[in-house]
């Protein structure tokens, strides 16, 4: 990796920061309404996986999914960060037209398959991806983002057992963060280390990583893409993380300890790649403040701006897109009496 | 024309589609090797491969699942579950992800997938073979539900369904899998909305879907020798309902019976009816008239379970008492 890729990746974690920072703004000025999951604290991870895999190229690109937390899935894979706000804004303009809110972004441009709040249920969805990838022969694969949570649930067992046995071209990303919601791994989870439950259970090559150092991450990852397209097998990569706000908006931490908070800020990923830029003269701290501000003017005068001008949904569109809007009557009928 | 049965319309509409469109893929258990319960996939593993006619583990929500998702990357699953009990496993993966997904994606991403299986009591099979859970599909957004009653729709609407760019649910019977029909040997396809009036009558409607069309139609010979002209409708498509079919008949005969194999609490019995009081109620001479199962899991002894799903007999029984003769 190259001087100027490393200045990037670390203005895109910084740009990722001050999104999600500016989402909780408008979610507390009630431009936003719903459920909120900030991903910050956890920016190496998805910035260093994709940062490794074909994403940004378009539908020629691997697909990624993930849960509820996905905005920043999202922007990496490609999707515009103007339309990830305006969909939070509920706009007509927003990635999923203003159906779909925090939750649930989606992109086909960018291969983004979508974010889903039923815990664990990408898992399948992603094996699919890759199974039409398979089938079709493109070398694309797809990769899943999930936190340590959701390996809780049936389809996190039904889903490692089928993509093994099937040779499926996925890579599962555990987002190891510690906690289910409010619940610590310890009071829920009998094997803590998530990468043990697939390597002899559902015979799926597995490993653990620090998820804090993107270079890490991206080196890790790097070894587990190429494996998974190569050999069109599986691979349950598990990276370990934190999340520094509530689960979601309303959640008051009240499961956790100040002093555990501080312990992982002093390894925050943003922190980590900056302080080694730094010194070894990569960046100087001038170009950072440049940075920022470059990354604060984008945000409001161009992203914030677009969701705040963009129109509503249009009233009588509520049913639009339930069904196929133009269907095929040679399908559909209606039946010749 | 070749008389064929429903299992074997289902089998040609599957061979067809594959032969059609190589992204076109069946997924279910024992439906490959085995060649299948009901013996719909009959032949097509030694045909299309172990690729395209994929042998499940008994996963049923995460099967569906891989279906969903290899279908919003352009593939066409046709995924069977072996019995629509346990297609309540895969609630998950069918109700809150396909038939919410072009929705919730503001119709970027769809979800073409056809899900098939059998919903009805067979003999004896007792609590945990025998749901009937149409209702329970009928009231999701985002899905396509129909009920084929004979090899004519089995074979034409399988085949629509996986044209379509919608999740469907194609609810079977295991009491119909043998019932045979003549059918063109030209390729055709029947549209997956619409009821359809099946026998024209002039003095009362009987509405059945599935296999409670049957019911209905030998209730209209009983009937007929009893001097009674009834008219039968096949409701054919639970979602979205033809109530414009509906009305038109009720409207003719202002007297209607809805046959159902579900449980009668917030069933289609109570939809349909709603629909014909919202729709032309001042037409009715009479009560609609409900036929549905007992509210119990359906028990294992003969004679127990006889009593509580629906027959000719309550059918014709029924008809009488919409028409005042009891």
């Amino acid at each position: 990796m190259n001087d100027a890729d490393k200045k990037r990746l670390l203005r895109e974690m910084i740009f990722y920061r001050r999104f999600e920072d500016r989402c909780f703004e408008a979610y507390m000025e009630r431009k936003i309404g719903g459920f909120l999951h900030l991903y910050s604290g956890q920016e190496a991870v998805a910035t260093g996986v994709l940062e490794m895999a074909n994403v940004g190229v378009g539908e020629k690109g691997d697909y990624v999914i993930t849960g509820y937390r996905d905005h920043v899935h999202a922007m990496k894979a490609g999707a515009p960060p103007k339309e990830i706000m305006a969909e939070l804004y509920g706009k007509e303009t927003g990635s999923s037209r203003g159906r779909g809110g925090s939750m649930h972004i989606f992109d086909p441009t960018a291969n983004f398959m979508g974010g889903y709040a039923l815990v664990g249920q990408p898992f399948p969805l992603a094996a699919g991806l890759a199974m039409g990838c398979k089938h079709k022969k493109t070398n694309q694969i797809a990769i899943c983002f999930l936190g340590d949570g959701a390996n809780n649930q049936g389809t996190f067992h039904e889903t490692m057992n089928m993509a093994s046995v099937w040779n499926l071209p996925v890579l599962f990303v555990c987002e190891n963060n510690g906690y289910a919601i409010g619940t610590h791994i310890d009071r829920s989870t009998a094997q803590k280390d998530q990468y043990k439950r697939v390597d002899t259970a559902y015979n799926m090559k597995s490993s653990q990583h620090d998820g804090m150092d993107i270079e890490i991450v991206m080196e890790a990852a790097k070894k587990a893409v190429d494996y998974v397209r190569k050999e069109s097998k599986p691979y349950f990569i598990e990276f370990m993380t934190y999340r520094y706000r509530g689960h979601s908006m309303s959640d008051a931490k009240g499961y956790r300890t100040k002093e555990e908070e501080a312990e992982w800020e002093k390894r925050d990923p943003i922190k980590i790649l900056t302080e080694r830029l730094l010194k070894a003269g990569v960046v100087k701290q001038d170009e950072i403040k440049q940075m920022e501000n470059e990354i604060q003017d984008e945000i409001e005068n161009e992203i914030i701006k677009f969701a705040e001008e963009s129109p509503e949904p249009n009233v009588a569109d509520l049913t639009k897109y339930v069904l196929d809007d133009n269907p095929d009557p040679r399908w559909i009928g209606p039946l010749q009496k | 024309m070749s008389e064929i049965a429903y299992w074997e319309a289902i089998r040609r509409a599957h061979d067809e589609e594959m032969a059609n469109d190589p992204l076109v893929i069946a997924m279910g258990e024992d439906i490959g090797v085995a060649g299948g319960t009901y013996k719909a996939t009959l032949g097509l593993y030694d045909k299309y491969g172990e690729a395209r006619v994929i042998d499940t583990p008994i996963s049923e929500n995460s099967y569906t699942g891989i279906g969903i998702g290899a279908s919003m990357v352009g593939m066409r699953p046709i995924i069977e579950i072996m019995s629509i009990n346990f297609a309540l496993l895969a609630l998950d993966t069918l109700v809150n992800a396909a038939a919410k997904i072009r929705y919730m994606s503001g119709g970027r991403v769809s979800c073409p997938i056809v899900m098939r299986t059998p919903g009805g009591t067979a003999h004896q099979l007792a609590a945990q073979h025998s749901a009937r859970l149409a209702r329970m599909f009928m009231s999701t957004s985002g899905l396509r539900v129909v009920t084929p009653r004979g090899p004519i729709d089995a074979y034409g609407m399988l085949k629509s369904a996986v044209r379509c760019n919608d999740p469907v649910i194609i609810i079977e019977h295991e009491r119909m899998y043998n019932l045979k029909e003549e059918v063109p040997d030209e390729e055709f396809f029947r549209p997956l909305e619409g009821a359809e009036v099946v026998r024209v009558g002039e003095d009362i409607t009987l509405i059945g879907y599935n296999f409670s069309v049957h019911l209905c139609l030998e209730a209209a010979k009983r009937l007929e020798a009893d001097g009674i002209s009834a008219e039968v409708v096949d409701l054919r498509v639970l979602k979205p309902i033809d109530r414009e079919t509906i009305r038109r008949s009720v409207e003719k005969t202002h007297r209607v019976l809805i046959a159902e194999e579900d449980e009668a609490p917030v069933g289609v019995g109570a939809e349909i009816i709603t629909g014909i009081m919202e729709d032309c109620f001042f037409a009715l001479d009479s009560q609609p008239v409900r036929i549905h199962a007992a509210d119990v899991p359906v028990p294992y002894n003969h004679t127990l379970e006889k009593e509580a799903i629906p027959d000719v007999d309550d059918v014709y029984q029924g008809a009488l008492k919409a028409l005042g003769k009891i």
